[in-house]
């Protein structure tokens, strides 16, 4: 068996033993169907929700507030660490605040945040926008002062602009750590949108958990939880991809031109 | 007839060395930093020639202030006192007629070998289209013309080391600086590089200033020696290397070779006694 095949086909084997265990649990332990649903009414109702449609316009809405919130977020994120990683008059000036604002749990701000920006998608943006800009931030500002300062030396010897060097050799230099803020914050942009579709909200995947509380559909709520994981392994894997294409000197395994002195 | 052979060369060097324009010269260099426990000398009258064309080694225990001088030469920082001139004119700011070559490749992975040899070309805004025929003769210089198309990481340290090489010599550079550019190899690569960077700078007639702290590498390579002592960095001896070249594996065994690097032991005993 080679490697691709083993990583298709042993989580493959992980997922029918899980839901062999599921099925096999409710059965043995006569677990009712309002605490824990049978794979098969899961399925049914993944089925009602995508196939005769009740679950597209939820899952849309948090699919677009999170793109959208993750876009603004996490470009702020590279702008702004960009910019406090070149002046450091910027850095003195707004780093005890980030930091202060970085320690602050993010959901906690939700409310506030739908005071300020009203029901509607504005403040699910702001609110996914908001989580995913840390992650991103902090990692920009790492990797743009973890240039190879031989290297700096070597472009300031030739008199090459600040610009030259912040897009030619910075930036670049930057961008495997970039990426890593990107992943971590696709994640968070979710749980992001889902806290705000928390607290309010008449539609997305957030609000039909919510709501399937109420009337105890626990099915629903499978539905919609499987949905969220979905989003999160595809955006997961588009930035994956992204990364490769992007920084693709780091695909090959070998020794590493960057370290330093 | 030793007295008379002696005789003789110092008169083959006088010849030399009065037909040798310097290339650089350094006039009672001294270098404090300021530092919390008060002013730290790193350089303390230095006074040196290099001859165009010349190959000379800056021998020193570290805290010798071979990176001051690097830094000096290149216009990164001035000098507290003295003056260097690189060309007969003042160097007072950072200076594109030097190549540098460092400990690390510092190669950028995300260029191919020949984007990161034209690096110089790029930031002096010179002809891209002269560089890249230059690139390409010194890739071919340096026994990698085949890799011009592929990345850094897909090369061996001591290849990456010879694309620094070719990149450092891209622009012409009236000087070449090697800050210790074969310590982060591994022994028998690094014999290997001292050969090649030989048959480089034979090829090139380049001067070059090389740092470093092997004894052997130094009377293997230059054409002169300056050793300097530590803490502050002064010079204690210029020493001329009269080997043949090219000098060869065979070099490495013959007993003047021995005796120059003994001669050089010899003196950091004493340098380190002195401490």
């Amino acid at each position: 068996m080679n490697i691709s095949k083993r990583k298709i086909i042993l989580p493959a084997i992980t997922f029918v033993l899980l839901i062999v265990a599921w099925q096999l649990s409710i059965d043995f332990f006569k677990i009712p169907n309002y605490l824990l649903p049978s794979p098969k009414s899961v399925l049914h109702a993944l089925y009602l929700g995508y196939v005769e449609g009740t679950l597209w316009k939820h899952m849309f809405y948090t699919l677009q507030s999170t793109v959208l919130g993750y876009v603004i977020g996490c470009g702020l994120a590279i702008m702004l660490g960009a910019a406090l990683a070149e002046f450091d008059v910027l850095n003195d000036m707004a780093r005890p605040y980030v930091i202060a604002l970085q320690s602050m749990p993010k959901v906690a701000l939700a409310p506030l945040i739908i005071v300020w920006f009203g029901f509607g998608i504005e403040s699910k943006i702001v609110m996914v926008a908001l989580v995913c800009f840390f992650p991103v931030f902090v990692n920009t500002v790492v990797g743009l002062r973890e240039t190879n300062s031989a290297l700096l030396d070597l472009m300031h010897a030739f008199s090459a602009s600040r610009w030259h060097i912040f897009t030619r050799i910075k930036l670049p230099g930057a961008a495997s750590h970039i990426f890593a803020g990107l992943q971590i914050s696709i994640v968070l942009s979710l749980i992001g949108a889902v806290v705000a579709e928390f607290v309010s909200s008449t539609r997305g995947l957030g609000y039909v958990v919510n709501s399937a509380q109420v009337n105890m559909a626990v099915d629903t709520m499978f539905a919609a939880l499987i949905s969220l994981a979905v989003l999160g392994i595809v955006g997961s894997f588009l930035i994956g991809l992204l990364q490769s294409k992007v920084v693709f000197w780091n695909r090959q395994t070998g020794s590493t031109t960057m370290d330093t002195n | 007839m030793r007295g008379a052979a002696v005789t003789s060369l110092d008169a083959v060097r006088a010849v030399r060395s009065a037909q040798r324009e310097p290339v650089l010269e350094a006039r009672n260099i001294r270098v404090t930093y300021r530092s919390a426990r008060g002013n730290v000398t790193a350089l303390e009258d230095l006074t040196a020639t290099i001859g165009k064309g010349e190959f000379v080694s800056v021998l020193g225990p570290s805290g010798c202030g071979k990176s001051t001088l690097l830094r000096l030469i290149s216009g990164l920082m001035p000098p507290s006192d003295g003056e260097i001139l690189l060309d007969g004119r003042t160097v007072a700011g950072p200076r594109p007629d030097v190549g540098i070559v460092f400990q690390q490749p510092t190669l950028l992975p995300w260029q191919s070998v020949l984007e990161n040899t034209l690096l110089p070309v790029r930031t002096l805004k010179m002809n891209v289209s002269q560089g890249t025929a230059e690139a390409l003769q010194l890739l071919r210089l340096v026994g990698l013309e085949k890799f011009a198309q592929h990345y850094p990481n897909e090369l061996s340290g001591g290849m990456q080391q010879r694309v620094s090489i070719a990149r450092s010599l891209v622009h012409k550079p009236s000087l070449l600086l090697m800050d210790e550019p074969f310590a982060a190899l591994d022994a028998m690569t690094r014999e290997h590089m001292s050969k090649e960077l030989q048959r480089i700078w034979m090829a090139t007639n380049q001067s070059v200033i090389f740092i470093t702290h092997s004894i052997p590498e130094a009377v293997f390579l230059s054409d002169r020696i300056l050793v300097l002592s530590a803490r502050p960095g002064r010079l204690v001896q210029d020493l001329r290397v009269d080997l043949p070249r090219p000098r060869t594996t065979e070099t490495l065994g013959t007993p003047e070779f021995a005796a120059y690097t003994n001669s050089l032991r010899q003196l950091f005993e004493k340098l380190v006694k002195f401490e």
